[in-house]
């Protein structure tokens, strides 16, 4: 009987893995200890695709710098890609694309690698702040494994501007504990009505124009996008009746909902659904009159100050294995069939991440003109400063 | 070396870095402020006195600062007072350096952190909790304007006391003595010795806490909620989300006026005042 102790016993695994989940322990010890942070890296290391690529070979640099939104990042990829490169990944994050706008329109912003939403980029095209991809250099992106519906806004005028990173939807979550006697709402218009009776003091709504304007118009029937003055006047009364109402305004919403302070909320698609991993009476809800569908994608700013860099992150991050992890750590789901693949069934079948047909049927993509409309832009100034 | 170049050599880096910090960036402001707002958002040259007309869009914001920030000076004042007073007087000296280092110690951690540390004790798990199990109601404290006061006061006490602290500090105890000499109580002399000599220290406190607050935004965010809404809110906002530069700009250069106009009435009025008491100031 040999006397190894380099392997851990079932009982052990499973009591670390405990201490894991309940936070006890970080995971870079649980990986240790368990020795799958050494199996994972001698898998990685034979995965033909990271030794062979290019920028494997090249000096990329000890540094990429990334301008992202919160939670939306597996932090054990940004290591692997530090291990195998030597570039840190430097992450910024952001609460809303006119943030991101308003940062390289000031110059200076020192980004690599950067992830606006699809209806900004012909902006970022006009006002010539967004580089042209060389695709030669992302080996990883193969088109036609995209959906289209999700990877074609990237681009414009027939140049390959950005390549898709994940797609979602803009719904709300509500916590079905505190309902009482009301029904779980279904659609905007009780989303706001509840938040004006029964939830007040109780409903967060994003401190970004987009979603709290559109659905706000929502309420009316009105398209998301709306710049009809008559009917963002509308939603403007809407919004200042609701006001005294809200629990807060704010994007970071998880906390709050969390802690039970607040109880409904704007959601999208991986907050929703890391809430309800964790607390299932948190139930995302699409509402029924529509509401925005998006898809958010890579792309490298004019003037980036490690080009070979962003590229290679990017190309790194497409990786269908290296997505696949992402998908399964923040819940948004990715248009690209090859890590579709890789993905369990029960994930393909979430309803969170894939809603029913006709509910995404009824969503609207967000259009360029919201971001740059000084109506709308002035209206959500002036709800807030109300 | 002539004592008149001497002089303008030593003065240069502080000229130069004025030039360069305070100067560009207000000339700056203000020609932004007369602009439009460009297709895209940001600035397009023009000249149009519209931000200026505009300005009462963001009365609210301003009715906010103007209310909150004074309130926020009192308050510290009156917390800050009396705990300098102990510090300086009463305290043991072989205490004294440790407690002032508990003063400060705050300082050492960022306020967005501290103010994170605020949205737990303030949300529903945190102080209300204790409060309703104590069976004392159900408060509301998170994103209200009272919870915006506490995390001003909370964040700004230590400008307060330091200034006081060290006009107490400085305080002859002759003078005390003269006065009990001269059968005056302790109340009296306090009121008629120690505040007076303390005053330079909470004139300059106040204006120290004062000046900062009117630039706050950090603290309504995280604290209001989005929902208590200061300038400065309005001014990160209209830079960074609207993007409304030439309107912001008009925005800043009101409050810097607001400020400028507010600050000299109070010298005066805190002027007037000490030279009211010529008699003590003489020392």
């Amino acid at each position: 009987m040999t006397n190894r102790n380099d392997f851990i016993s079932r009982e052990k695994f499973m009591a670390e893995l405990y201490r894991y989940k309940k936070g006890s322990v970080t995971r870079r010890h649980f990986l240790g200890v368990t020795g799958l942070g050494a199996a994972t890296a001698v898998l990685g290391s034979a995965m033909p695709g990271l030794r062979s690529a290019a920028w494997a070979q090249a000096n990329i640099g000890d540094r990429v710098v990334l301008a992202t939104w919160p939670n939306y990042h597996d932090p054990a990829n940004f290591e692997a890609f530090t291990t195998a490169t030597g570039a840190a990944v430097d992450v910024n994050v952001f609460g809303s694309n006119e943030e991101m706008l308003a940062k390289l329109q000031a110059g200076g912003s020192g980004w690599d690698v950067f992830v606006p939403t699809n209806y900004t980029i012909t902006t970022y095209v006009g006002e010539d702040l967004i580089e042209p991809l060389d695709l030669s250099k992302i080996a990883n992106y193969d088109a036609a494994s995209y959906n289209q519906r999700f990877a074609g806004p990237g681009t414009v005028d027939g140049t390959v501007y950005a390549v898709p990173k994940n797609w979602g939807t803009t719904g709300f979550a509500v916590n079905t504990a505190q309902l009482g006697n009301n029904p779980k709402p279904t659609t905007w218009k009780e989303f706001w009505d509840i938040t004006m009776a029964d939830f007040s003091g109780r409903t967060m709504v994003h401190d970004y124009q987009l979603t709290t304007i559109g659905n706000a118009l929502k309420y009316f029937g009105y398209s998301f996008n709306s710049v009809d003055t008559a009917e963002l006047a509308e939603a403007e009364k809407l919004l200042i009746d609701a006001k005294p109402h809200l629990f807060a305004i704010n994007s970071d919403y998880q906390p709050s909902m969390r802690s039970g302070d607040a109880w409904m909320t704007i959601c999208w698609t991986g907050d929703g659904k890391q809430m309800n991993r964790d607390m299932p009476e948190i139930e995302y809800v699409l509402g029924k009159e529509g509401g925005e569908l998006w898809s958010d994608f890579y792309a490298i700013p004019k003037g980036a100050p490690h080009m070979d860099a962003a590229y290679a992150l990017i190309n790194f991050l497409l990786d269908p294995a290296v997505n696949a992890k992402e998908s399964l750590f923040h819940g948004y789901p990715t248009a690209d069939a090859r890590v579709d693949a890789l993905l369990p069934a029960e994930v393909l079948n979430d309803p969170i991440l894939y809603p029913a047909q006709e509910l995404l049927d009824a969503l609207e993509f967000g259009a360029a003109v919201t971001l740059t409309d000084p109506n709308r832009a002035e209206l959500m100034a002036r709800f807030k400063s109300a | 070396m002539t004592t008149r170049l001497r002089t303008i050599l030593l003065l240069t880096p502080a000229a130069a870095w004025l030039l360069a910090m305070l100067v560009l960036p207000l000339v700056v402001v203000v020609v932004f402020s007369f602009g439009e707002r460009a297709a895209a958002g940001g600035y397009s040259a023009a000249l149009t006195l519209e931000n200026f007309a505009n300005l009462g869009a963001r009365w609210a914001a301003f009715k906010n600062t103007l209310m909150l920030a004074p309130a926020g000076t009192v308050l510290c004042l009156l917390i800050a007072y009396p705990l300098a007073y102990y510090l300086a007087v009463k305290a043991d000296p072989k205490w004294r350096t440790l407690l002032l280092i508990l003063v400060i110690v705050p300082f050492w951690t960022s306020i967005l952190i501290r103010s994170y540390a605020w949205i737990y004790l303030l949300g529903g798990q945190g102080i209300p909790k204790l409060i309703s199990t104590l069976g004392l109601g159900n408060p509301r404290l998170i994103n209200t304007p009272f919870a915006v006061l506490i995390g001003i006061v909370y964040g700004y006490l230590p400008l307060m006391v330091f200034p006081i602290y060290v006009s107490l500090e400085r305080l002859d105890k002759r003078l005390l003595e003269a006065s009990a000499d001269l059968g005056s109580p302790p109340w009296r002399s306090f009121l008629q010795v120690t505040l007076p000599l303390s005053m330079p220290g909470v004139a300059t406190g106040c204006m120290l806490v004062f000046i900062l607050l009117m630039g706050e935004f950090l603290i309504p965010a995280m604290l209001g909620g989005g929902k208590v809404f200061f300038v400065g809110n309005a001014l990160v906002d209209l830079f960074l989300q609207s993007r409304n530069w030439p309107y912001g700009a008009a925005v800043a250069v009101a409050l810097v006026v607001i400020m400028l106009v507010t600050v000299t009435a109070y010298m005066r009025f805190t002027r007037r005042w000490a030279g009211g008491r010529d008699d003590v100031s003489l020392m």
